[in-house]
């Protein structure tokens, strides 16, 4: 096949720049990540520019999406992640308009790059990291040792946790990853079987990637969401400590 | 066996694990219909966490997804 269902995925060098040894190029995946910066920015500056106390549409999007992202870090973090909310609605936004713009034809999604992903969830894993042992010294070592337990079982639990904990940054990363990575090329593979069918019995599969992508949509945003809400939760973990 | 074979059939197996994600998502669904029969004005409220376990429920599906293609890419 001329197109496999993984050339989509494959970084090209727009503007090739070595510094030393490390390829700094600016790429594709840089170009998207670029515009979705500029897209959520203009949505955010732009819309509330002339603010009216009725929001027209434009506001309103951006006062939904600011207040939905301040509910899920009330609701789940409570008035001490006040102050971190410029970092998860930031990372919301961003993942939200990579997401949604890979979904548009001949675009180039960054999220499904496994190494954009795991800098955010590195981001996230370090921070909240920094936060707990900033914010209870020695004593968040305690979250890795169950409350009620008998105290023969820790030996076996402590490094559950432990490794657990450690898990963290690599699910949250995968899980974005392999969404987005598994819908495009679902995508591909079914736009081979348009292809392949022809014109008798390609509508089958046509109709079902019309289905898909309606699927792939609730899908984009259902990610970002999830990426915020955890980041919310190990937020809590870190702040609260509950068990 | 060459290990081409052997590549495809471990790819193969990888994807054993939607039997359990395919019971995993049928769960929550079934849970929640359930539910709301029960108690329709509560329906509303958790299907924000409906979504959620979907969302965590589907990632484990391409968990396996991505061990497959390690098996067959990377190998």
């Amino acid at each position: 096949m001329e197109h496999g269902p993984f050339d989509q995925f494959v970084i090209e060098r727009l503007l090739p720049l070595h510094i030393g040894n490390v390829d700094a190029s600016f790429t594709n995946a840089s170009l998207w990540m670029a515009i979705a910066v500029l897209l959520a920015t203009l949505l955010m500056t732009l819309s509330v520019n002339k603010s009216a106390l009725v929001p027209g549409r434009w506001q309103s999007v951006a006062e939904v999406s600011y207040e939905f992202v301040a509910n899920m870090l009330r609701d789940n973090v409570g008035d001490a992640g006040k102050k971190y909310f410029p970092f998860v609605f930031a990372l919301f936004m961003f993942i939200l308009f990579c997401n949604l713009l890979g979904l548009v034809p001949y675009s180039f999604t960054p999220t499904s790059q496994i190494i954009v992903t795991f800098a955010m969830a590195g981001v996230v894993f370090i921070g909240v990291t920094i936060i707990g042992f900033a914010r209870h010294g020695l004593h968040f070592l305690s979250f890795f040792v169950p409350q009620g337990v008998p105290v023969f079982l820790l030996p076996l639990l402590v490094p559950i946790e432990l490794f657990s904990y450690l898990f963290r940054p690599i699910s949250l990363s995968v899980r974005l990853f392999a969404n987005m990575l598994a819908g495009h090329t679902m995508f591909k593979v079914f736009a081979g079987f348009v292809v392949a069918l022809g014109i008798i019995g390609g509508w089958a599969p046509l109709a079902f990637i019309g289905a898909l992508y309606c699927l792939e949509v609730l899908i984009a945003f259902l990610q970002a969401y999830v990426f915020a809400i955890l980041t919310c939760l190990y937020l809590n973990d870190a702040i609260h400590m509950h068990h | 066996m060459d290990a081409a074979a052997a590549k495809l059939i471990g790819a193969g197996l990888a994807t054993i694990a939607l039997a359990g994600v395919g019971v995993g998502i049928g769960q929550i669904f079934g849970s929640f219909v359930q539910g709301a029969l029960r108690n329709p004005a509560a329906a509303p409220k958790v299907f924000g966490n409906v979504l959620l376990g979907f969302a965590l429920t589907e990632a484990v599906a391409l968990y396996a997804l991505v061990i497959a293609m390690l098996i067959l890419f990377v190998f």
